[in-house]
C-alpha cells in the first residue's frame, strides 16, 4: 500500500499511539484557545491513527499468515537489581484487528461528538479526554508485556472515569464515575496479583517469554494449582473491565456519561479490553481456569439478559445487553471457542457502537431516555430507525446470512455445545447460552418496537423530534454498513480464521484426567472443522439458535408490535410480580453491595478511626498523663515528705526556740527561779542515776 | 599515601572503606554537602540581623538561602546521573572531637542522594508556600532555615554522632514552627511531636553508645581498643567486639534502633503524633513533615539499621513487612473515616509509608529500590497534596470534606491539579507513585515468606482509590455549593509551588530509570553488606 511497509519498523505503530497523546496534551492545555475549541486537533489525530491502522490492517490482510508477528525490539524501561522490565510493541494479526476496531470506533465517536457535544461548556476538555482514552486503549493493544498492559489498563480506567464523570454536576454522574473506577480497581487488584504471581514464578513479563517459560521451563513449585490460581487472578481484571458478574454493577451506571462515551467506552472498546486480555494471555490459562471463565461468562450472559428484558431506560437496556454480550465473549473463550469469542468482540464492537449512537440520536431528538416516552419515531428519524434495526438484527443473531452477529454468536454457541457434548456435566453452559440468545432477541425487538413503531406516547416530545445533523448520522450509516460487512462480506466467519488461530496452551499438564483436557483444549474454534463432534455441534447450534431467535422475535412482535398486541406484557408482569420486581431491580445487587459491603466497610473505617484516637492515641496520651501524674506525685512527695521532713525539723526547732524564748522574760527573779528549778532537776537526776545504784 | 591514613593507622580499615564505600574517590575536594547544609544556617543568621519591618528582605534571604542548595542539588543529581550511585561521593572528613574519634564525616551515595535532592527541592518550594506568613516573619524563616540545615545534615552525615546531632538540631525548630505558627491545638501537637521524637532519640543514643563501645578499629587487638562512630566502619562485622557478638544483644539493639526510627516513619502503633502534628502545622511545615521528616525514619533504617546489624535485618524482615502491611491497610482505613481533609492526607501518608516498609522488609533489590523510590515519590506527591490542602484552607478557612461540593465548576484548574495529585497518590500508572508501589509489591513477592502479606497489602490500592475518589467527589463534583461563589482560583505563586512537583511526578512516571539508576548502585552496596552479614543468621 502506497509503497510503504507500515510494519517494517516501529515508526508507524508508534505514530498510531502517539498522535492521540499529542492531541491530549494540546487539548488539555491550550484547547480552549484554539479555533473551534480544538476539536479538529483530536479529530485529526485519531484520523491519522485510523488511516495508519487501516493501512497496517490491509497489509496484514494481504499477508494472510495466521502466525504473522512483526518482530520489534524491546527497550529496557527500568531495572531494580536483577529485575528488569522491557517495553516494546507487539504487532500481530490480533493487534491489527483490535487497532482497527479501536481507532475506527474512536474516530466515528469523535465525529459524532462534534454534533452531540456542541455548545457544551467544557467542549475542548471532552475532546482531550477522548484523545486520552484513545491513547490508552491503543497502548493497551500494542503492549507486549504484562506490566505495560497493566499500565495502559489503568489509564483506560482513568479516562473512563473522566468521561463518565464529564457532567459531574449531576450527582448520579459523580457517583457513577467513582463507582466505575473503584469497582474496576477491585478487579485490578486480582489482575495485579496475577501479574505478580507470574513475575514471581517466571521472572518474565513479556507475553512470548512468559509462554515459552511456561512451556519449556516451568518451575516445579509453579504447580497447576498455582497456575490456575494465577489465571483466575488475571481473569479478575477482565471481570472488572469487561463488567462480568459480580463486578458488572459499574457499567449500567456508567451510562450517566454522554452518549458518545457510552458508545465508545462502554460498548465497543474499553469493555472489550478484558476480553482482549484473556485472548492475549490465552496460553497461560489452565483448563480449570478456563472452566471458571466459561461459567462466569455464561452466567453473566443470561443474568444480564434477563435484567434487560424489563428495563425502561433505552441506554440501560443497551448497557445490560452489553454486559450480556461480553458474557458471551468470555464464555466463548472459556469453552475453547477462541476464535469465536474474539470474533464476537470484533462484530459486537460495530453493532453495539451503532446501537448506542442510534440511541444517542433518539435521546438528542427527544431529550428523554425513557422508552415509555417514545413510539412512532420511525417517521421522524428514518436513518436512525434503519440503522438501529440493522444493529438489532445483528445483535439478535438474525439468520439471513448478512448480519455479522449471527456468525460470531453462532460460533460461541457451537463451541459451547461441543464442550457440553464432550462433558455433559457442564450442560448448564449450553442452557445459559441458548436461553440468553432467546432473551437477547426479545429485549432488542422490544426496544425497537417501543421506540419506533406504534403511536407516540408523548405527543409533545414527539412534535419536537427531528433527525440528527449529518455529523451524527454519517457515523450511523458507516457503522450500519460495517455491522453488515464486518462479517467479511457475506462469507461468514471463514475469513477470520485465516488470521486468528487458537494458540497452543502453554500449560503442559502433568497428569490429565481422561478426556477432560481434550474436551477443552480440543474443542477447537468451530470453523476449523476437522473434529467430527464439533462439526456436529456446530450444526445443531445453528439450527437451534435460528429456531430460538425466530420464536423469540415472534413473541416480541406479538407482545410489543402495536398492530398485534396479542400478549399483554403488563398482565404477565402483574402475574409474575415477584419475578418482575426482581428483574426490574436488577436482582437487588446494588442494594446488597450497599448493605453488606459498602456500609460495613464504612462503619469499619469509623471503628478504626475511633480505635486510633481512642486506644492507640489514648495509650500515648495515657502514658503522657501517667508521666505527668508520676511527676506530680514525685513533686508532692518531694514537697510533703522530703521537704516536709526538712521543714518539720526546722519547725520543731523554731517551736522549741519559741518555747525557749518564752522563758526569757528579762526579770532576774524568773531567771533565778529557773536556775534553782534547773539545779533541783539536775541534782534530782544525779541522785536518781548515781546514788540509787 | 592515602588521605585516609591521616585518620586511621590501621591499613585494613582504609582498605575496607575504599573497597566497599569510597572507591578511589578523593576526599575533602568538594564541599558541596557542607555548603548545602550550612548555607541555610548562614541565611538564618543573616535574617536575625535584618530589621523586623523588612519582611520582604527576610523572604528574599530565605529564597537565596534555599535556592543555593537547590542549585547544588542539581549538580549532585547530574554527577550521580552520569556516574551512578554505588560509591560515596562528595566526601568530607575532618576530625571534630579527636579524643573520641568523632568526625565531621559527610558523604552521599545512591541511597542518600535522592533524599538530599528532595530536601533541597521541598525546602525551596516551601519558602514560597510560606510567603503569606505575617506573624513573626523573621523568626519563622530563621527557624525554617535551621530546620533545613538539620534535615540536610541527617541525609549527609556518615558519622553516627554527627547524625545524632543533626537529628536533634532538626527537632527544636520543628517544635517552635508547629507550636507558634500552628492551628488551634498547636501547643498540644508540638509537645507531642517533640516528646515522642525525643523518646525515640534516647533509644538511638543508647544504641549509638553501645555500638561505639563495642567496636575496635585498632590494629593491636582488643587490648588497645579504639572505638568509632564512623557509620561506614561500623558496618564491618570483623571489628565488632563485646556485646555485638551476642545474638540477643544485637537483636535488642536492632529493636531499639527500629523503635527510634519507627516513631519517625511513623510505624503503627507509634503514629498518632503524625495526624495531630500535620493538622496543626502550617502548610509549608506539613509539607516538610510529610515530605522529608518521615523519610528520615526509613532512611535511618536504610543507612543505620540495615548495614550495621545486617543479620538482624534478615532475622526481622518479616516483622518489618507485617508492620508495612498494617500501615498500608490500617492507614488507608483510618484515612477513609476522616472528615478533615488534612487529617485524611496525613493518614494516607501513614498508608503510603507502609509500602516503603513492605519493600524494605522484602530485602530484595526490587523491594529496596521500590522502597527508596517510594520515599522520594511520597515526598513529591504528598507534598503536592498538603500544598493543595493549604490552598483551599486559605480561601475557605475550613477543611471539612463534607463542607464543600461541586467546586470543580468554580475552580477548574485547582480541581484539575487536585485530581492529578489524587491520582498520583492512588498509584496511577504514568505517574511516579505507581512504579514505586509496584516495585515494593514485586519485591515482597520475591521474598519466600511474604506472599500472603504482600497479597493482603495490595488490597491497599483498592481502599486508597475508594477514599481518594470519594473525597474528590465530595469536594469537587456534584451540584455547586453556592456558599463558595466567591472562591478564588489558584494563583500564580501557588501554581509555582505545585507545577515543578507535578512535572517530576510525570517524568518519573514515564522514565523511572532516571532515578532508579542512581539508587540502584547504593542499594547494591547495601545488599552486598546485608548478604555478607547474613552469615550469622539466615531464614
Amino acid at each position: 500500500m502506497l509503497g510503504i511497509d507500515f510494519l517494517g519498523s516501529q515508526f508507524w505503530p508508534l505514530l498510531i499511539l502517539l498522535c492521540p497523546l499529542a492531541a491530549f496534551v494540546v487539548q488539555i492545555f491550550i484547547g480552549r484557545f484554539l479555533p473551534r475549541k480544538g476539536d479538529w486537533v483530536s479529530l485529526a489525530a485519531i484520523g491519522i491513527s485510523l488511516l495508519i491502522s487501516v493501512a497496517c490492517f490491509a497489509q496484514v490482510l494481504i499477508k494472510k499468515d495466521p502466525h504473522f508477528t512483526a518482530g520489534f525490539p524491546s527497550y529496557q524501561w527500568l531495572t531494580a537489581g536483577m529485575f528488569t522490565i522491557k517495553m516494546g510493541i507487539l504487532f500481530d494479526n490480533i493487534t491489527a484487528i483490535m487497532l482497527v476496531v479501536v481507532t475506527l470506533v474512536s474516530f466515528l465517536v469523535h465525529l459524532y461528538s462534534v454534533g452531540y457535544m456542541h455548545g457544551d461548556i467544557r467542549y475542548s476538555r471532552f475532546f482531550a479526554y477522548l484523545s486520552l482514552f484513545s491513547f490508552s486503549m491503543i497502548g493497551l493493544v500494542l503492549s507486549n508485556n504484562l506490566l505495560s498492559l497493566y499500565i495502559f489498563w489503568e489509564l483506560v480506567g482513568v479516562s473512563s472515569y473522566l468521561l463518565i464523570g464529564f457532567w459531574f454536576e449531576k450527582v448520579s454522574a459523580a457517583n457513577a464515575c467513582k463507582k466505575a473506577f473503584v469497582t474496576n480497581r477491585v478487579g485490578d487488584f486480582g489482575f495485579f496479583l496475577g501479574i505478580l504471581l507470574i513475575i514471581f514464578f517466571l521472572g518474565k513479563t513479556e507475553y512470548g517469554e512468559v509462554f515459552n517459560a511456561l512451556k519449556m521451563s516451568r518451575p516445579v513449585d509453579f504447580t497447576e494449582g498455582w497456575l490456575t490460581f494465577a489465571g483466575v487472578c488475571l481473569f479478575m481484571g477482565a471481570v472488572g473491565k469487561s463488567a462480568q458478574f459480580p463486578l458488572h454493577v459499574w457499567l449500567p451506571d456508567a451510562m450517566e456519561g454522554p452518549t458518545p462515551v457510552s458508545a465508545l467506552i462502554h460498548a465497543a472498546t474499553m469493555v472489550a479490553a478484558g476480553v482482549y486480555m484473556v485472548t492475549r494471555l490465552y496460553p497461560v490459562f489452565t483448563p480449570d481456569a478456563l472452566l471458571v471463565i466459561a461459567y462466569v461468562g455464561g452466567f453473566t450472559a443470561i443474568f444480564a439478559a434477563t435484567i434487560a428484558l424489563v428495563q425502561n431506560d433505552i441506554k440501560r437496556v443497551l448497557a445490560y445487553s452489553t454486559v450480556s454480550q461480553l458474557g458471551y465473549m468470555v464464555m466463548g473463550l472459556g469453552v475453547g471457542g477462541y476464535v469465536a469469542g474474539f470474533y464476537h468482540l470484533w462484530t459486537h464492537a460495530f453493532f453495539k457502537a451503532l446501537l448506542f449512537l442510534c440511541s444517542g440520536s433518539v435521546i438528542h431528538a427527544l431529550h428523554s431516555q425513557d422508552l415509555r416516552d417514545m413510539g412512532g419515531l420511525w417517521k421522524k428519524m428514518p436513518i436512525t430507525f434503519v440503522a438501529m434495526t440493522i444493529g438489532t438484527l445483528a445483535i439478535s443473531g438474525f439468520p439471513p446470512y448478512f448480519v455479522s452477529g449471527f456468525y460470531s454468536k453462532d460460533g460461541i454457541l457451537g463451541a459451547t455445545l461441543a464442550l457440553v457434548m464432550e462433558r455433559p456435566q457442564h450442560f448448564v453452559l449450553a442452557i445459559f447460552g441458548f436461553l440468553g440468545a432467546a432473551f437477547t432477541a426479545f429485549y432488542m425487538f422490544r426496544l425497537i418496537y417501543m421506540t419506533f413503531t406504534g403511536h407516540p406516547r408523548d405527543e409533545h416530545k414527539y412534535e419536537h423530534a427531528h433527525e440528527s445533523p449529518w455529523t451524527m448520522t454519517v457515523p450511523l450509516m458507516v457503522l450500519a454498513v460495517l455491522s453488515i460487512c464486518s462479517a467479511g462480506f457475506f462469507s461468514g466467519s471463514e475469513w477470520f480464521g485465516d488470521y486468528v488461530q487458537k494458540p497452543e496452551s502453554a500449560v503442559v499438564m502433568a497428569h490429565v484426567p481422561a478426556g477432560a483436557h481434550e474436551a477443552v483444549a480440543g474443542s477447537e474454534a468451530v470453523h476449523e472443522g476437522g473434529h467430527s463432534t464439533e462439526h456436529a455441534a456446530h450444526q445443531y447450534a445453528v439450527i437451534l439458535s435460528i429456531l430460538i431467535v425466530f420464536i423469540s422475535i415472534t413473541l416480541a412482535t406479538l407482545t410489543y408490535y402495536h398492530k398485534f398486541k396479542k400478549i399483554s406484557a403488563e398482565k404477565i408482569a402483574e402475574r409474575l410480580k415477584p419475578v418482575y420486581n426482581l428483574l426490574y431491580n436488577k436482582y437487588y445487587i446494588d442494594e446488597i453491595y450497599e448493605k453488606f459491603i459498602i456500609r460495613p466497610v464504612v462503619r469499619f473505617t469509623k471503628l478504626c478511626s475511633r480505635f486510633d484516637s481512642g486506644v492507640i492515641d489514648g495509650a500515648v496520651n495515657g502514658t503522657a498523663k501517667a508521666t505527668v501524674f508520676a511527676a506530680f506525685a514525685t513533686g508532692q512527695h518531694d514537697l510533703k515528705v522530703i521537704d516536709g521532713a526538712v521543714n518539720g525539723v526546722a519547725q520543731t526547732v523554731i517551736a522549741a526556740g519559741k518555747g525557749a524564748g518564752m522563758m526569757q522574760t528579762g526579770r532576774i527573779k524568773n531567771y533565778f527561779a529557773w536556775a534553782v528549778g534547773g539545779m533541783v532537776c539536775i541534782l534530782g537526776l544525779i541522785y536518781l542515776l548515781l546514788l540509787r545504784r | 599515601m592515602d588521605y585516609l591514613s591521616n585518620f586511621y593507622s590501621n591499613p585494613e580499615i582504609i582498605k575496607y572503606l575504599r573497597d566497599v564505600f569510597l572507591g578511589a574517590g578523593a576526599i575533602n575536594q568538594s564541599h558541596i554537602l557542607s555548603l548545602m547544609t550550612f548555607v541555610p544556617f548562614l541565611g538564618a543568621i543573616i535574617i536575625l540581623f535584618i530589621p523586623r519591618q523588612n519582611k520582604d528582605l527576610v523572604r528574599a534571604v530565605a529564597v537565596v538561602a534555599t535556592g543555593i542548595p537547590l542549585l547544588l542539588a542539581a549538580q549532585v543529581f547530574w554527577v550521580f546521573y552520569t556516574q551512578g550511585g554505588a560509591q560515596m561521593k562528595f566526601v568530607e572528613m575532618y576530625d571534630w572531637i579527636k579524643p573520641f574519634n568523632i568526625q565531621y564525616f559527610m558523604g552521599i551515595d545512591g541511597v542518600s542522594a535522592p533524599m538530599v535532592i528532595l530536601t533541597a527541592l521541598l525546602g525551596f518550594i516551601c519558602i514560597f508556600a510560606s510567603w503569606n506568613i505575617e506573624k513573626g516573619v523573621k523568626a519563622y524563616f530563621a527557624l525554617f532555615l535551621i530546620l533545613e540545615t538539620g534535615m540536610m545534615g541527617v541525609f549527609c552525615a556518615l558519622d553516627f554522632f554527627l547524625f545524632y546531632v543533626y537529628w536533634e538540631v532538626m527537632l527544636l525548630p520543628m517544635y517552635f514552627l508547629i507550636g507558634i505558627w500552628g492551628g488551634p491545638r498547636k501547643e498540644y501537637a508540638a509537645i507531642k511531636f517533640f516528646v515522642y521524637t525525643l523518646a525515640g532519640s534516647v533509644l538511638m543514643l543508647l544504641v549509638m553508645l553501645a555500638m561505639y563501645f563495642n567496636t575496635n578499629i585498632a590494629e593491636a587487638g582488643p587490648n588497645a581498643a579504639q572505638h568509632t562512630f564512623n557509620l561506614l566502619l561500623l558496618t564491618n562485622q570483623n571489628m565488632h567486639i563485646g556485646i555485638l557478638q551476642n545474638f540477643d544483644m544485637r537483636l535488642l539493639l536492632y529493636i531499639g534502633l527500629f523503635i527510634a526510627f519507627a516513631i519517625k516513619v511513623p510505624v503503627f502503633p507509634f503514629h498518632t503524633w503524625l495526624p495531630d502534628a500535620h493538622v496543626e502545622a502550617p502548610t509549608a511545615i506539613s509539607v516538610i513533615l510529610a515530605g522529608v521528616l518521615l523519610k528520615m525514619g526509613t532512611y535511618g533504617i536504610f543507612r543505620i539499621s540495615f548495614p550495621l546489624l545486617p543479620d538482624m535485618a534478615q532475622y526481622t524482615s518479616i516483622g518489618l513487612a507485617v508492620f508495612g502491611m498494617i500501615n498500608i491497610i490500617y492507614g488507608a482505613l483510618c484515612a477513609m473515616a476522616q472528615d478533615d481533609l488534612k487529617k485524611l492526607v496525613a493518614y494516607s501518608s501513614i498508608s503510603h509509608m507502609g509500602y516503603c516498609l513492605l519493600g524494605m522488609g522484602a530485602l530484595t533489590a526490587a523491594g529496596m529500590n521500590g522502597a527508596l523510590l517510594q520515599m522520594f515519590n511520597h515526598g513529591t506527591i504528598t507534598g503536592m497534596l498538603f500544598l493543595l490542602v493549604g490552598v483551599i484552607y486559605e480561601r475557605a478557612h475550613h477543611r471539612n470534606v463534607d463542607g464543600f461540593g461541586g467546586l470543580a465548576t468554580k475552580v477548574p484548574v485547582y480541581a484539575g491539579i487536585m485530581g492529578f495529585a489524587f491520582f498520583a497518590s492512588l498509584g496511577l500508572p504514568g505517574m511516579s507513585g505507581f512504579i514505586s508501589e509496584a516495585l515494593c509489591f514485586i519485591g515482597g513477592f520475591e521474598h519466600d515468606y511474604l506472599h500472603v502479606i504482600t497479597a493482603v497489602s495490595t488490597l491497599g490500592i483498592v481502599i486508597t482509590a475508594a477514599y481518594l475518589l470519594w473525597t474528590f467527589q465530595k469536594i469537587f463534583l456534584g451540584p455547586f455549593n453556592n456558599k463558595y461563589d466567591n472562591l478564588q482560583e489558584i494563583n500564580g505563586r501557588e501554581l509555582f509551588t505545585l507545577v515543578p512537583l507535578g512535572i517530576i511526578v510525570v517524568i518519573l512516571g514515564f522514565f523511572p530509570s532516571i532515578i532508579l539508576n542512581i539508587m540502584g548502585g547504593g542499594i547494591n552496596t547495601l545488599m552486598n553488606i546485608i548478604s555478607k552479614g547474613a552469615g550469622h543468621w539466615s531464614w
